[in-house]
């Protein structure tokens, strides 16, 4: 075992401790560290989608038609998780639509495109004065950033840098193990631009306030490792390399290599005073504060049944062609692309998706690279899974729940404690697909406790509705005692002032059931009334598509209702429509005051559930 | 011997109070299967009379179309009776969807506003309605008041959110069968 | 779509049996050496009714017949029945005994993987108990009998039940040491004198002793091709050794000594091949301990209790109906959960 320590100064004790299982997979790294880090020339379009983090979809900020900056802020962060998104290269945006992401879904999404000018003209960039600026403005300023966890899991950063000094990180671990077959980008940009990711680490330091820092590098990458150990010599941090074994990449794997720590399934590293940044993410971080750049762009590895497997720095929205066209085009026989490596990799579903801030690496497919499974057999109980679980898992328990969609059962067997890794289908005699039934009951599972959030909330508001009702009837009741006691009381008053009226009160009562009676017939006139002209608008619609303004109307009062319609319209910033009836303006303003407070209400609702959740 | 009858009992006294259950919980076990869309379409006026009925024996399992079938299933496992397949008469499985307000016709009346079971359309009168689309329970209860039939039933679309993982579909493929 | 991993590196379950088999052969080579080739008839026998039995059941049942009888399972089952079962048996013996493992024992309950209990150990408990003198009736290792048979006189003696004119039933065969020392003691013989008899040899039965050596090499090469995991063996083997150790240090005279039971009867079949099947066994690691070391007790009581000389099959039946407990009570601990 290459159980190497590596002591710089005067620090602590570091070893190496193994966690259940792995495999060695062939590593197939060679192909694409042949050459450095290439540069891509402009491509013709740019395709942005927005869905590129864990979290909350970002708010679009550019129109159809917008000039943008390289560097400006096309989308910003919405809500608590999520991530901005920039403009990767200055043009025009020529469309907000849905079009294909790399995803394993297949399906399209909200994506913004533009259209390069060829200028690629920076936003004028802001560098930051960290060390001189206060933490918590400075992490604040992060949520600008963009930058998402570039190892593939692609979490915002921001958050795992929020709790500054209050969270007591005291380790920083980097993790640089790259633990996948095909997979160089870590690698190589550790070659070649380790003083950048070092500065990138003393950054992520200050803001997290960790006193060590453990790098932890798998043990076949050795240039990569002593470029990072001269990086560091100055330092006090420490370079560490664990022996190659899939999947030590993994985060809590990697925690457990290095420090033995094994970080409890219901919490999260900075729980336990670690946290882990991958070395892309730390090369961003100092990319944006010493030189002001947003996260534009990362390292992609193109390998596989490619001409020139080799790692490039491609711009965010670059369509994976132009990628593919830079490393020599594909080679014959390649029938598809994978994103990330062929342990936990994913099929693309075009050759024409964008490069996203989570795509490490794309392979050509072929099937001699990748051979078609045999036909999976019956599982015999070998157990070789569970020999090479990572997690300790029992993974061919799992499997029979999956497959009988025994979720509980397969719930109380740790099934969310289950990364993924592919190691157990990896080593099956049976060729069992085993993640696939895996990721198949966890979704299922998701899609249940979603159901029955939704399901939750319908009866609650359900319930709500029902008292409410309940209550108005009451309240109503009670008014209408109210008043037929003061009625009386009325009465009964002027009865006593004047005895010889004694006749009216029955009147009265008449009269006021007769007034609640008119004004129901009216109502139900007026209804008949809407129902009429809206019929008659319909049918005008029908006759001449959905322009119904344009119809000549001689009825005054349909008129007015269209004028109200697009009043409404225009308050809500539907359309823009030349309205040829006039409208009230003041009305205008009233109903888009009254958006404006619904509006509130939901959100304050909205924020109320919130903290009720979080409490 | 004595003494241990006044034990026991005095055991059994404190373990009645001590486990001693609020209500009915089959009603809410019940409820909790039921999908709470609140449409009607068993014959009750919404997810717990139905509950209710089912815990009194006054209602069949299979009478939830959007429980579906994995409802029944649920329902029959809780009830401890044989599972049946959905009644026709009460509907059938369809699709999860959303209502949707064509608001250019919506004429503002109210009263899908007062048939949403879940206060999931937001609107006054005159004014135009919309659907909050995240509460609606999909239970088209608001189809049929509308006067000028602006509200249609959207199915809900797949989306890279909401989409699942399929079920590994590997056939053992014979190389050739004697 | 989405097939991640998209690379493997397993050996195939056809290659998996195929090692087994492999490592049967040592054990075979043993046999033949000391009883004669009479056996390979036998195994040849049962394999080919065991592949037919499971063509036929798998027609039936509608599965694809060549990718489940290449994976060799049946094979396996065939090869340990013939080898636990008296090499001259009858030529029906073997083939009742195939037909129930295969048939009842394995493709009833849903064929490869689906079997609750060792086919192979449900056909010998079968015809153990159906057909009781017939399953004890060993020959004598050709080294001492009296008459020693041709290969082609065991195979008149295996399909027709004749001997050659000048030989007798009772020179052919002999009862095995664990038979003999079971009835001597009975007879309230000490082991020290019993052990005088001819058939005792070194470790274990004269000539057996090198078949069951045999098997522990093969067992050996199993273990290095990571085929089956040390639980199995070490636990079965171990427990055995500690159980008769120390019945054998309280009374030596009564209870034979460790090594006697390991190298007697079918313990080092059962450590290595037996139970290790890993279809009817337990899957974690503390499971195929507890596992191996239930089947070794039971195996233990019935030797020098029970009314059969060798117990292996019933142990390890009986242990494969506690298999859903065992696994389900040693579970073991997730990572980053408590126990």
């Amino acid at each position: 075992m290459n159980a190497l320590v590596n002591f710089t100064g005067l620090l602590k004790k570091t070893g190496i401790f193994k966690f259940n299982g792995g495999v060695h997979p062939p590593e197939n790294k060679a192909q694409s560290t042949q050459l450095p880090i290439g540069q891509l020339a402009l491509p013709e379009k740019i395709v942005l989608p927005l869905r590129q983090h864990v979290g909350n979809i970002p708010k679009i900020k550019v129109a159809v038609g917008e000039q943008v900056l390289k560097g400006q802020l096309i989308a910003e962060a919405e809500g608590a998780v999520s991530a901005a998104i920039h403009a990767t290269t200055s043009g025009t945006v020529s469309a907000i639509e849905d079009a294909i992401i790399p995803h394993p879904s297949g399906l399209p999404d909200r994506c913004i495109t533009i259209k390069p000018d060829g200028k690629d003209e920076w936003i004028e960039k802001k560098p930051q004065d960290w060390k001189s600026t206060d933490r918590k403005s400075v992490v604040a300023s992060l949520r600008l950033s963009g930058i998402v966890g570039l190892g593939g899991a692609t979490f915002p950063t921001h958050i795992k840098l929020r709790s500054d000094g209050k969270s007591g990180v005291h380790t920083l671990i980097i993790n640089a193990a790259e633990c996948e077959p095909y997979i160089t980008c870590d690698d190589l940009l550790m070659r070649e631009r380790a003083d950048e990711i070092v500065k990138g680490i003393e950054i992520a330091q200050y803001l997290l306030g960790a006193e060590r820092v453990l790098i932890g590098i798998e043990d076949n990458k050795r240039e990569a490792a002593a470029s990072m150990r001269a990086a560091t010599a100055n330092t006090t941090m420490q370079v560490i390399v664990v022996p190659t074994l899939y999947p030590s990449g993994d985060a809590r794997r990697l925690v457990h290599l290095v420090l033995g720590t094994e970080i409890p399934h219901d919490k999260r590293t900075t729980e336990m005073g670690l946290q882990v940044f991958n070395v892309a993410t730390v090369l961003a971080l100092y990319r944006y504060f010493e030189h002001g750049e947003p996260s534009i762009n990362r390292i992609v590895s193109m390998t596989g049944n490619v001409n020139k497997p080799q790692n490039f720095e491609v711009l965010f929205g670059t369509p994976l062609q132009h990628l593919v066209a830079a490393a020599g085009g594909a080679k014959a026989e390649t029938t598809h692309y994978i994103m990330g490596g062929p342990m936990m990799g994913f099929d693309l579903p075009s050759e024409n998706v964008p490069i996203t801030k989570a795509a490490n690496c794309v392979i050509a497919a072929s099937p001699t690279l990748f051979e078609p499974p045999p036909p999976a057999m019956p599982c015999i109980r070998c157990a070789r899974c569970a020999d090479a679980c990572p997690v300790n898992l029992q993974p061919q328990e799992l499997y029979w729940f999956a497959k009988a969609d025994n979720f509980e059962k397969a719930n109380d067997y740790k099934l969310f404690d289950c990364i993924e890794c592919g190691a157990c289908s990896y080593v099956c005699p049976s060729n069992i697909p085993l993640v696939q039934y895996y990721r198949y009951a966890k979704s299922e599972i998701i899609a249940i406790d979603k159901a029955h959030e939704a399901a939750n909330l319908a009866r609650e508001r359900n319930d709500f509705r029902l008292a409410r009702i309940e209550r108005e009837k009451l309240e109503r009741a009670q008014k209408h005692a109210e008043r037929a006691a003061a009625q009386k009381e009325e009465a009964a008053k002027k009865a006593s002032e004047n005895l010889n009226n004694d006749a009216l009160e029955p009147n009265i009562h008449a009269g006021s059931g007769n007034v609640v009676l008119d004004a129901a017939t009216a109502k139900k006139a007026a209804i008949a009334a809407a129902i009429e002209r809206a019929k008659a608008a319909k049918a005008a619609a029908a006759q001449t598509g959905d322009a119904p303004k344009n119809v000549v109307v001689s009825d005054e009062n349909v008129k007015k209702e269209i004028a109200e319609i697009d009043a409404r319209r225009q308050s809500v910033g539907l359309e823009k429509l030349p309205v040829d009836a006039g409208i009230d303006k003041e009305k205008q303003a009233k109903i888009a005051a009254a958006i404006e407070r619904a509006k509130a209400a939901k959100a304050a609702a909205e924020a109320a559930k919130q903290i009720e959740k979080n409490s | 011997m004595i003494g241990l009858a006044l034990l026991l009992g005095a055991a059994l006294g404190y373990a009645a109070l001590k486990f001693k259950v609020e209500g009915d919980p089959l009603i809410a076990r019940i409820d909790a299967i039921l999908p709470q869309t609140q449409c009607g379409q068993c014959g009750f006026p919404g997810c717990k009379p139905y509950a209710t009925a089912i815990a009194e024996g006054r209602a069949d399992i299979n009478q939830c179309p959007p429980g579906g079938d994995a409802g029944v299933r649920a329902l029959a496992d809780l009830m401890g009776m044989e599972y049946k397949p959905l009644n026709a008469e009460n509907g059938v499985e369809k699709p999860k969807a959303v209502a949707f307000i064509d608001e250019p016709v919506c004429i503002g009346c109210t009263l899908c506003i007062q048939a949403c079971p879940v206060d999931a359309i937001l609107g006054a009168a005159k004014h135009m309605h919309t659907i909050i689309t995240s509460e609606c329970t999909g239970c088209e209860l608001c189809v049929a008041p509308c006067p000028v039939d602006c509200i249609t039933m959207v199915p809900i679309a797949e989306t890279p959110d909401n989409w699942k993982w399929r079920y590994p579909v590997i056939p053992i493929k014979p190389t050739f069968t004697l | 779509m989405n097939r991640s991993p998209y690379i493997s590196d397993a050996p195939s379950v056809s290659t998996m049996m195929l090692k087994v088999l492999l490592a049967l052969v040592p054990g075979i080579i043993a046999y033949v050496w000391i009883f004669g080739g009479g056996i390979l008839v036998t195994i040849a026998l049962s394999a080919a009714t065991a592949l037919a039995a499971e063509a036929a059941m798998l027609k039936i049942r509608r599965r694809p017949i060549v990718p489940f009888l290449s994976d060799y399972s049946a094979v396996i089952t065939a090869w340990l029945l013939a080898l636990a079962i008296p090499p001259l048996a009858p030529w029906w013996l073997v083939v009742v005994g195939t037909l129930f493992a295969i048939i009842i024992a394995k493709q009833l309950y849903g064929g490869l993987g689906y079997n609750p209990f060792n086919p192979a150990m449900i056909g010998y408990a079968v015809l153990l108990i159906s057909f009781p003198v017939l399953m004890t009736k060993w020959p004598a290792a050709l080294q001492l009998a009296q008459t020693k048979l041709g290969f082609i006189d065991q195979l008149q003696f295996i399909f027709d039940g004749t001997l050659p004119l000048e030989a007798k039933l009772d020179a052919v065969t002999s009862a095995t040491p664990l038979d003999y020392l079971k009835t001597q003691l009975t007879l309230k013989h000490e082991i020290a004198g019993i052990k005088e008899a001819p058939i005792f040899g070194a470790l274990g039965a004269k000539g057996g002793e090198y078949v069951t050596i045999a098997y522990l090499l093969g067992g050996l090469y199993l273990w290095q091709q990571k085929i089956i995991s040390w639980h199995f063996p070490t636990a079965f083997l171990g427990a055995l050794a500690l159980i008769s150790g120390v019945f054998w240090i309280v009374n030596p005279a009564h209870f034979a000594s460790p090594i006697f039971h390991l190298f007697s009867g079918a313990s080092m079949l059962c450590a290595f091949f037996i139970i290790t099947d890993p279809v009817s066994g337990p899957t974690t690691p503390k499971g195929k301990l507890w596992f191996a070391a239930g089947v070794a007790l039971i195996t233990y009581l019935v030797r020098v209790y029970g009314g059969y000389p060798d117990g292996v099959a019933f142990a390890v039946i009986f242990m494969n109906i506690c298999v859903p407990l065992i696994d389900a009570y040693t579970q073991p601990r997730v990572f980053g959960h408590k126990k």
